[in-house]
């Protein structure tokens, strides 16, 4: 197997590790942990196909990475904002509880 | 290399593991910061050091300790009762199936093959990065600012107190915004 093979495939199961997190916990802030650890995951693999890609000097991968950083801190932060209104609101952080729109 | 990549590896997955099945969501904030920290060293370990520091000053330094100061303002460290997953055997069966997919995908594509095998590793200047960041990518950059400026007064408008209304109710936002 070749090094980014490996890489890619650590990407891909860190992918699944916070997707299967995000679809199964309960609490919203475990959900916010698991679209961290996708996001983060998508970061690896830009920084492989940068590594052992074609064209290293261009540092695509590396301004995608700084990028996706800022935005995923953006997120992160307007995430838990939502979190503790929600908190606030219902007295609870169990995204069953939040269900006021269901039919 | 090899097995340094197999020891950062290793902890990086079995600490994202554990933060997605831990009961304690205290113990699930601080083994999100060992993956991202793990996270951290694969980065250096591809030598983009740049984005490793990053990685470490945003990642462990900022979001790690939000996520530890929203688990407990709501009170989230106290031991959970009655179930901690919803729906749990549909939700790995897709996550499963899609860490399939991504598997064969990576295995069996021929354009990965294609590349080189080994190549040098590229020396990252970080100054290459700021000559590029002030050059190249200075509209996103400046795209980038406003954005999180913008997070940072929604993040607080959103967690302003809300102005004792009754429960249900939603305020409007002219009284949230009011008293700072």
């Amino acid at each position: 197997m070749t090094p980014l093979a490996a890489y890619l495939l650590v990407s891909a199961l860190l992918f699944a590790i916070g997707f299967a997190g995000a679809l199964t916990r309960r609490n919203s802030i475990l959900v916010l942990v698991g679209v961290e650890l996708m996001l983060n995951a998508a970061n690896l693999n830009f920084l492989a196909f940068w590594r052992y890609g074609p064209n290293p000097e261009a540092l695509t991968g590396v301004m995608f990475v700084l990028f996706a950083i800022a935005v995923a801190a953006a997120e992160a932060a307007v995430g838990l904002a939502l979190i503790i209104a929600i908190y606030r609101h219902y007295c609870s952080s169990n995204v069953e509880d939040v269900a006021t729109m269901k039919g | 290399m090899n097995f340094i990549f197999a020891i950062l590896a290793g902890l990086t997955v079995g600490a994202a593991f554990a933060a997605m099945t831990l009961r304690n969501l205290v113990h699930c904030a601080l083994c999100l910061t060992v993956s991202l920290i793990g996270l951290a060293l694969l980065y250096l370990q591809l030598g983009a050091e740049f984005a490793g520091f990053v990685q470490v000053l945003v990642y462990v330094g900022a979001v790690a300790i939000l996520i530890l100061f929203a688990v407990l303002l709501t009170r989230g460290g106290e031991a959970p009762v009655g179930r901690i997953t919803n729906s749990l055997g549909a939700g790995l069966l897709v996550a499963a199936a899609v860490f399939g997919v991504l598997a064969w995908a990576i295995i069996g594509s021929s354009a990965l093959k294609a590349l080189p095998k080994e190549t040098p590793q590229p020396a990252l200047l970080v100054k290459a990065v700021g000559d590029k960041l002030m050059g190249e990518f200075v509209l996103p950059l400046q795209g980038i600012a406003l954005l999180l400026t913008a997070a940072l007064l929604g993040a607080v408008v959103i967690a302003m107190r809300e102005k004792s209304s009754p429960a249900g109710v939603a305020v409007d936002s002219r009284s949230a915004t009011r008293n700072p």
